[in-house]
């Protein structure tokens, strides 16, 4: 990763928001126009900070769900009913207002299409988004690693990005994507409907012996429990790259 | 000041002034938990807490006998130094001055020490004449880990960094030994109605 | 509960500010068990009043920092090593 780009403290930028989409009834996509964005690479998140008319200020990090090759920067927002920045996000936000934020960040969850390795996403929830801008870049990119994504969600509602995830699948590039729902088993429901599991891991996971990039985030207790079951698999640590959201915060 | 982000409020902070809430503080009505690393798994079995250091005869009890002391319920606000403040809240706990009744010592400092290498120090001045307690209850319920069960440390006139989750023991010490947070930027002491927050202030 | 512990990505920014450069991905070498890990992999508590940073193999404290009064304090005594490259 060219390090040149990633030196500096990072100055505060505005960015404006041009688009709001809701995916699903808890979440959104921001689409923000940012005058003199540095570029990033997939899997980086920014770091928004708000402030009330009294000087009071918060911070939260989101991570970045658009590919580098895109126009606009793209926040997806799960709003979280007790969070304090999540329902400003989504709900109070309106096209044209500005949003205060630092980044990109990271270095370490981050995938760049010239890595050759297969390529195995996890996702619990919201952990979705930083793999969307991985899935993306790889969908600009003109060699494109064989990816698989497991994808695990509550109910078919909540599942975000559902219709691209499925074109993207369709392509035929090498893209498989495998969903489980774990509260919900909708009538002719081709996925899986339970928690991921060994047997789960095991149908979708690439053998070990491709040594793939490994990619898992989401809640904390999801990540530690499908970044087990891969090392239990046979899978080196080192290949598993994991971003943890906590219960808390938004 | 710089960019405000229109329409945001922030959560509502009830920080109207009350005797009772120190400066800079605000109320809330939950429980938040805080925490500096993976809570200790404890085995009652083989728990001790114990009296050592500057002390002729070490006190310690074990789960079964700390039980069987005379205990007291109280109820106290408590101020933490992230700002929330919670007023009204219940504790069943040994007092100190009970644990330390009998005990001879020349030691004006003390170390409060817990599972998982955790520690804070308090004067002992801080920590008797009714200042502190053991405790195992909040409440009225059985003191949950997240909370610092079984049993933690309750010195509520100061910020509840001290008041330390799954205490073991209080060392005592003829000198000040910073703890956890108070060697790294936190006040030696923490009086929260003299802002007592970091270093300097 | 297991929910209070992050990782390295969350102090990503954090660290940027410290040290002026990205470093979840520089390696770091436990004080205690000597464990070389990515920034990015170490075990973070941020619901505390400072934000500790823990060996994932470990557990034991590589880092402590807090923030106040226009402040930073940084315990890295519990990282024997830090490695990163040049820019």
């Amino acid at each position: 990763m060219a390090r040149a780009a990633v030196l500096g403290r990072l100055g505060c930028q505005l960015g404006t928001l041009a688009e709001l989409k809701p995916e699903t009834p808890r979440v959104s996509s921001l689409y923000l126009d940012v005058p003199k964005w540095p570029g990033h690479l997939a899997g980086q998140h920014v770091d928004v900070r708000l402030t009330a008319d009294d000087g009071y200020q918060t911070e939260r990090s989101y991570s970045i769900a658009s590919a580098p090759e895109d126009r606009r920067l793209t926040l997806t927002v799960e709003r979280l009913e007790d969070g304090e920045v999540s329902p400003y996000l989504v709900g109070e936000l309106r096209v044209g207002d500005k949003l205060e934020f630092r980044g990109p960040i990271g270095g370490f969850f981050v995938w760049e299409a010239q890595d050759e390795r297969p390529l195995l996403l996890v996702a619990g929830g919201s952990g979705i988004v930083p793999l969307m801008s991985m899935l993306r870049h790889r969908a600009s990119a003109s060699r494109k690693p064989p990816a698989r994504l497991l994808y695990s969600s509550r109910t078919f509602e909540d599942v975000i990005y559902m219709e691209e995830l499925a074109r993207l699948a369709a392509a035929g590039d090498g893209l498989s994507v495998h969903h489980t729902l774990t509260r919900d088993k909708p009538s002719g429901w081709t996925g899986y409907t339970r928690r991921i599991d060994a047997a789960m891991v095991k149908d979708v996971a690439w053998p070990k012996d491709t040594m793939p990039a490994v990619f898992v985030c989401g809640p904390t207790s999801f990540v530690e429990a499908a970044a087990q079951l891969l090392v239990d698999m046979g899978y080196e640590p080192r290949w598993i790259k994991t971003e943890r959201f906590g219960a808390t915060g938004g | 000041m710089g960019f405000i982000s229109r329409g945001f409020r922030g959560r509502r902070r009830d920080t109207a002034s009350s005797s009772r809430v120190p400066p800079g503080q605000y109320t809330v009505t939950d429980f938040p938990v805080l925490s500096a690393g993976p809570t200790p798994r404890v085995n009652l079995e083989n728990w001790t807490f114990s009296i050592e250091g500057e002390i002729d005869e070490p006190k310690r009890w074990t789960w079964k006998e700390f039980l069987a002391l005379p205990s007291e319920t109280v109820t106290k606000d408590i101020h933490c130094v992230t700002k929330w403040s919670k007023l009204d809240t219940t504790w069943k706990g040994v007092s100190v001055d009970t644990l330390m009744e009998g005990v001879e010592t020349a030691a004006e400092f003390s170390t409060v020490f817990s599972d998982g290498g955790y520690t804070t120090n308090l004067t002992l001045d801080d920590i008797t004449g009714n200042k502190a307690w053991v405790a195992y209850e909040f409440g009225g319920q059985p003191l949950q880990p997240e909370h610092g069960g079984p049993v933690r440390f309750l010195v509520p006139h100061l910020y509840f960094w001290k008041s330390a989750k799954w205490v073991r023991g209080i060392r005592l010490q003829k000198d000040e030994h910073p703890g956890f947070w108070e060697s790294n930027g936190y006040h030696i002491r923490g009086d929260p109605w003299q802002e007592q927050r970091y270093w300097g202030d | 509960m297991v929910e209070m512990r992050l990782d390295g990505n969350a102090i990503a920014g954090l660290l940027r500010e410290i040290f002026a450069m990205e470093m979840t991905d520089a390696q770091g070498t436990c004080g205690n068990c000597g464990a070389v890990n990515e920034v990015g992999r170490v075990q973070v508590y941020v619901h505390a009043p400072g934000t500790v940073v823990r060996c994932p193999s470990c557990e034991h404290v590589l880092m402590r920092i807090v923030r106040g009064r226009g402040k930073y304090w940084i315990d890295l005594s519990g990282v024997r090593c830090l490695e990163f490259a040049e820019a």
